[in-house]
C-alpha cells in the first residue's frame, strides 16, 4: 500500500512535467530537450529561495517563471537565429546545466531538508506524508488541467494548436508563428520547472543532475497516458496525460519490487519509449503480415 | 488593388543552380478583376503568387496592395489582405483541429489574437448557414476533425476560409489541380460564385487553358518568368484555345510543343 501510495505522489507530481512535455512534443510538434535542465532549474529556483527563508509558494511560482525564461530563450534560437528546435533545447539545456549551479551558490547539490515546504501544513494535520503529497499534488494537476483547458479554447490557444499542426495555413491566416512557438515553448517549460520545484520540495533538496532523463520519462508518461486512456477529446487527453505519469510510477515501482536493479531503470524506460513510439508502425506491419498471410491461405 | 512593378526573383543566387523564377514582371489589378494566369512548368506563375504572399522575399522590384507598399512587410502581417488558396487541399486547413476550429482562425484573419473564446456561440450559427450553402453536407459536422473530410471538401473549406472575411484579394494557386475532375469542377462553380458574391480582386493559376479561358475577365500566359501574352478583358471574349496558342508562339517566338500537355 505504501508503495502504491508512493507511486501515486510522486506520479501526480511529474504529471506536471508530463503536460509540459505534452505542449511541446504533441501541440507544438517539437521535442524540446531544454526540460531536462527546466526541471532541476525549477527545484533548484525553489530550494534556493526556501533555504534562505522565503516562502514556498512563492517558491513555486518562481520557479515557474524561470522556466517561462528558459523556455522562451530555446523559442528565440529557434525562431530568431533558425537553429533546429532539437538544437535549440540541448544549447538550452547546456547552459542551464552552468545556470542551474550558478543558482544553488555554485553547489551540485542543495538541501532544504526540516524547511517549510507547501506538504508541511498538511503534513502538521497529521496526514501521512504520501497523501499530503497526493493532495498537492492533485490539486496542483486539476488547476492546471483546468487552466489549459481553458487557453487552448481561446483565440490564442487556438492559434498556438494550428501552428504546431499546419505553420503554412496559419501564417496564411495572419498569425505570427514564430511568437506562437516561443509562447508555447514558455509554457511547456513553465510547467516542466513547476514540477521540478515540486518534486524537490517534496524531497527535500535540488540537485543539478535531477534532469537527465526527464524527457524520456516524460514522453514514456504521456506515450502510456495515449496508449492506456486513449486520446478523444481534448479534455481526456490532458487527463490521460496525468493518468500516464501515475501509472508509469507505478510500473516503475513494480519492476522494481520485481527485483530489477535500480541501475538499470533509465535503460528499461529508454526501451519502453522506443517500443511505444513504434507501435503505430508495428501494429500496421501486423496488419499487412495477416493480410499477406491470409492472402496466401486462399 | 494589385500593382506588381519590375518584380524580380532568383533562387539559389550565385550557385550552380541558379535560376530566374520571375524577371522584371509588371502587372496591376483593378478592383474586382478576376485575371487567370496560365503557362508551363517552371513559368513563375508560382513564385509570383508566393512573392505577392510574402512567402519568401523578392530580389527588386514593388509590391502593393491597395495602396500600400507590402514588399517587405511579413508574410503573416499581409495576410490581413489576402485570402490564399494553395495547390495541395492538405495545405490549406489544419487537419487535427476542428471545422469550426479553422474557419475561426480564418475568421480573425490579421487581427491580434487575445484570451477570448476561439470560437463563439454566434459564429458557430453563422458557419452552419454559410457550410449549408457548400452542399457538403458539412454544417452538422463543425466539430468534425478536418483531416476526416474529402480533398475535395478541405478545399472547399479553405475557399470558404479564404472569402470568410472578405480579402483585398484572392489568390489561388492551381488549387483545382489535385481533385478529379468532377470535384474541380465543383470548386471552381464554388470560386466563382464566391468571387462574383464578394466583388473580389482575384488572381487565379491554373494548368487548364479551357478554364482560364472560361473564367475571369483577364488572362495571362507567363513564360520562362515573364509575362508572355496579356489579354485584356475586351479580347478575353471570344477567344480560343487556337487563338491563345497562337498568341503565345508568336510573344515567346518559341513553339509550344514542350508544354502542350501541361496546357491542355
Amino acid at each position: 500500500m505504501q508503495v502504491f501510495l508512493g507511486a501515486l505522489s510522486l506520479g501526480l507530481l511529474w504529471a506536471v512535467m508530463t503536460i509540459g512535455v505534452y505542449i511541446s512534443y504533441r501541440v507544438l510538434d517539437i521535442a524540446d530537450l531544454s526540460v531536462e535542465g527546466t526541471l532541476p532549474l525549477g527545484a533548484a529556483v525553489t530550494c534556493i529561495l526556501i533555504s534562505r527563508g522565503g516562502n514556498p509558494y512563492l517558491g513555486l511560482l518562481l520557479a515557474l517563471l524561470a522556466g517561462c525564461t528558459a523556455g522562451g530563450v530555446t523559442g528565440l534560437l529557434h525562431t530568431k537565429l533558425k537553429i533546429p528546435a532539437l538544437l535549440s533545447g540541448i544549447l538550452t539545456m547546456i547552459a542551464l546545466w552552468s545556470v542551474n549551479l550558478h543558482v544553488m551558490g555554485n553547489r551540485p547539490n542543495l538541501s532544504i531538508l526540516r524547511m517549510p515546504t507547501v506538504y508541511k501544513p498538511l503534513e502538521n494535520l497529521g496526514l501521512d506524508k504520501n497523501v499530503a503529497i497526493i493532495i498537492v499534488g492533485a490539486l496542483v494537476v486539476a488547476l492546471i488541467i483546468g487552466i489549459l483547458y481553458w487557453f487552448f479554447g481561446t483565440e490564442l490557444g487556438i492559434s498556438i494548436r494550428a501552428t504546431g499542426n499546419n505553420e503554412r495555413m496559419v501564417r496564411a491566416q495572419g498569425v505570427n508563428t514564430d511568437s506562437m512557438k516561443i509562447l508555447g515553448l514558455m509554457l511547456s517549460n513553465g510547467l516542466v520547472a513547476l514540477s521540478g520545484a515540486l518534486i524537490a520540495q517534496n524531497q527535500s533538496y535540488s540537485d543539478v543532475q535531477m534532469g537527465t532523463g526527464s524527457i524520456v520519462i516524460g514522453l514514456a508518461s504521456l506515450i502510456i497516458g495515449e496508449v492506456i486512456f486513449g486520446r478523444r477529446s481534448f479534455m481526456s487527453r490532458l487527463i490521460s496525460l496525468a493518468l500516464g505519469a501515475v501509472l508509469y510510477r507505478i510500473i516503475i515501482a513494480l519492476v522494481l519490487k520485481m527485483g530489477m536493479p535500480a541501475n538499470d531503470l533509465k535503460l528499461f524506460t529508454a526501451i519502453t519509449v522506443a517500443l511505444a513510439l513504434w507501435l503505430p508502425q508495428g501494429r500496421e506491419l501486423l496488419r499487412t503480415f495477416r493480410k499477406s498471410m491470409a492472402k496466401g491461405d486462399a | 488593388m494589385l500593382q506588381i512593378t519590375d518584380l524580380t526573383k532568383v533562387f539559389n543566387q550565385g550557385t550552380i543552380n541558379e535560376k530566374i523564377a520571375l524577371s522584371h514582371v509588371d502587372l496591376t489589378l483593378n478592383k474586382g478583376d478576376f485575371v487567370t494566369v496560365i503557362g508551363g512548368n517552371g513559368a513563375g506563375k508560382s513564385t509570383m503568387l508566393n512573392c505577392i504572399a510574402g512567402v519568401f522575399p523578392v530580389d527588386d522590384g514593388k509590391i502593393t496592395i491597395d495602396g500600400r507598399d507590402v514588399t517587405h512587410m511579413p508574410e503573416h502581417k499581409r495576410a490581413q489582405y489576402l485570402g490564399r488558396v494553395f495547390q495541395d487541399p492538405m495545405m490549406g486547413t489544419a487537419a487535427d483541429m476542428n471545422i469550426e476550429e479553422n474557419l475561426a482562425l480564418a475568421y480573425r484573419r490579421g487581427q491580434r489574437k487575445t484570451l477570448a473564446w476561439g470560437v463563439t456561440a454566434d459564429e458557430r450559427t453563422q458557419y452552419r448557414d454559410l457550410l449549408a450553402q457548400l452542399e457538403l453536407g458539412l454544417e452538422n459536422r463543425l466539430t468534425d476533425k478536418v483531416g476526416l473530410l474529402s480533398g475535395g471538401q478541405r478545399q472547399a473549406l479553405t475557399l470558404l476560409m479564404a472569402t470568410l472575411k472578405a480579402p483585398k484579394l484572392l489568390l489561388l494557386d492551381e488549387h483545382t489541380a489535385a481533385l478529379d475532375p468532377k470535384t474541380a469542377e465543383k470548386v471552381l462553380n464554388l470560386t466563382q460564385k464566391l468571387v462574383a458574391e464578394h466583388h473580389l480582386t482575384t488572381l487565379m493559376v491554373t494548368h487548364n487553358m479551357q478554364d482560364a479561358i472560361r473564367l475571369g475577365n483577364r488572362l495571362i500566359m507567363m513564360n520562362e518568368g515573364h509575362i508572355a501574352v496579356q489579354i485584356e478583358a475586351e479580347k478575353k471574349q471570344g477567344l480560343h484555345k487556337a487563338d491563345l496558342i497562337a498568341l503565345f508562339e508568336k510573344a515567346s517566338g518559341d513553339s509550344l510543343e514542350n508544354d502542350r500537355l501541361l496546357l491542355s
